[in-house]
């Protein structure tokens, strides 16, 4: 063996491996995943819509993605639709059904949606940004848990109601929303009401782990990403119940039924296929894995650091199994990413001090959590590939690194 | 995201503390935007030079290298030349610090000077 490649493998032996703990940012592409996209670069490159036979390769993959996720959600082929992203997805289904709306209502009346103050960014701004051009908003408050309550659904659905928008899992806390519940009192409702309620959910943080079976949950627009899910990124999908008026925001050639123009991204939506199939397969016993990881993580942290708590529903049942939101009193979020990450371990926070505005976290912010205490906040994110040893490192390192900057703020 | 610098001060701080008896406390900052700082002074009486400068930060990496490069900046200095520190002597000592950020080297030097103002008014009384 020659000397550089020795070196380099004892390099490499005495560098720390890095702890990846930040899954609900993103995950790793599972390589497994990868290989069933290789071929979709260089080989079979077609373009769906062409009739010749490179076209149709990539159509016939196209259309096989298209049946693994729709088996995956239980709903038919022809309500699945690729975009670019989830972002993409959610502003598809909430800007693409007021324009269709919009075209089907008279004069003077007013479209009304329903939200929560914990959504993502990505239905938070869309809704801001609608209500500038004059769409009534209503914003559900959360409890101290992070989720919403459904009285307060019902209290705000009025005649003029259009949709209702609610995630499934919150990416910062993991909050598990009772998505079948409201589906079902939206069921209950529309029964009686002169135009009906849509629903959709933003499942981002959920396919990996619960029922995304569109009918048990009762939504009529579902949005998912690739990146989520150990599929790539840059792929979105958005279910759109068959009925449900949807218009394209994105217009030009007739790809996904004429909703989302542009050659479609055959390599990712690949990618996309594989990944629901990848989870169809071992959902259940992922599940126990990572819950088991996440108690243990806690329940340890809790007792080796002081005034620690959990950010969140305290009952696991009401939580995903990937996320843990801490709280660590006397401490700034953002130098604790950062110290973490000098230590080799990459986590998140709701902390300020990471966004332009400098404003701390409006999901813990809605819970009710003062703001210095939204400033010390820890999002740790496991995922399938997490490891106990590597929990083991992470508590390990973790009360050091409070400490040390619990004396440095000397709080 | 930072600089080696900064990162130094920040896993290094030299002057992080409290001094017991100071003789002048500054704060800048609030919860809202997640910095708190606090800088503690003590003064030679006769030459009017900082004598020993200490601080306590809540708050992001950024803030806590600052914090101690403002110590380390006026550390020695006579209050007049302390206050000539600006911000962007701090941030231009840490090596630049991205522009997000350049709101916690104002930070610190708001802290300071409150600290010297503080000391300065106590004297007058």
């Amino acid at each position: 063996m020659p000397k550089d490649s020795i070196i380099y493998i004892i390099k490499t032996m005495k560098q720390k491996k890095k702890i990846y703990l930040d899954y609900a940012a993103t995950t790793p592409v599972d390589p497994r995943i990868l290989k069933v996209m290789e071929p979709y670069f260089v080989e079979k490159y077609g373009n769906p819509s062409s009739i010749h036979s490179f076209g149709q390769e990539a159509r016939e993959a196209v259309e096989k993605a298209r049946n693994q996720v729709a088996e995956f959600l239980n709903c038919k082929v022809s309500e699945i639709v690729f975009t670019g992203s989830a972002t993409e997805s959610n502003n598809l289904a909430i800007r693409g059904l007021l324009k269709a709306l919009k075209r089907r209502k008279r004069a003077g009346e007013k479209v009304h949606i329903i939200t929560s103050q914990v959504e993502h960014k990505a239905v938070l701004e869309t809704c801001h940004d609608l209500e500038k051009d004059g769409v009534k908003i209503t914003y559900l408050p959360v409890g101290r848990d992070g989720i919403i309550n459904l009285d307060d659904l019902r209290a705000e659905i009025t005649p003029e109601t259009d949709l209702v928008s609610i995630m499934y899992v919150n990416n910062e806390t993991g909050a598990i929303q009772p998505i079948k519940k409201i589906g079902s009192l939206i069921k209950e409702i529309n029964k009686t009401k002169e135009h009906p309620i849509f629903f959709h959910t933003d499942a981002v943080q959920a396919v990996n782990w619960l029922n995304c079976k569109v009918d048990d949950l009762g939504v009529d627009l579902l949005t998912f990403s690739g990146h989520k899910i150990y599929g790539p990124k840059g792929i979105g999908v958005l279910y759109i119940r068959t009925g449900i008026p949807v218009s394209s925001i994105i217009t030009g050639g007739e790809q996904e039924w004429g909703l989302r123009a542009g050659t479609e991204n055959v390599a990712n939506i690949v990618g996309l296929g594989a990944a629901v199939e990848e989870i169809k397969k071992h959902k259940e016993k992922m599940f126990r894995k990572v819950r088991l990881l996440q108690e243990k993580l806690e329940k340890r942290v809790l007792s080796i650091v002081p005034k620690s708590r959990v950010n969140g529903p305290q009952n696991f049942k009401e939580r995903a199994p990937h996320i843990s939101n801490f709280a660590f009193e006397g401490i700034e979020g953002e130098s604790l990413v950062i110290s973490l990450d000098l230590e080799g371990i990459a986590t998140s926070t709701g902390s300020a001090c990471t966004s332009r505005l400098l404003k701390p976290s409006h999901v813990l912010m809605a819970m009710g959590l003062p703001e210095l205490e939204a400033h010390s906040s820890l999002r740790v994110s496991l995922g399938k590939f997490t490891t106990a040893r590597e929990i083991d490192i992470f508590l390990k390192t973790l009360p050091r690194v409070v400490e040390r900057l619990r004396k440095i703020s000397g709080r | 995201m930072y600089n080696k610098k900064l990162l130094k001060h920040f896993t290094n701080p030299k002057f992080f503390g409290k001094i017991k008896n100071a003789d002048a406390i500054g704060r800048a900052g609030n919860p809202r935007c997640g910095d708190i700082m606090d800088i503690f002074l003590k003064v030679d009486k006769k030459t009017q030079k900082i004598k020993d400068i200490k601080f306590q930060t809540y708050g992001c990496a950024a803030a806590i290298a600052a914090s101690d490069m403002i110590c380390e900046l006026v550390k020695g200095k006579k209050l007049d030349e302390a206050l000539k520190v600006s911000f962007k002597d701090v941030s231009s000592s840490l090596g630049e610090m991205p522009p997000l950020k350049v709101h916690c080297a104002q930070l610190a030097t708001e802290a300071l000077r409150t600290a010297i103002k503080n000391y300065q008014s106590k004297k007058n009384d």
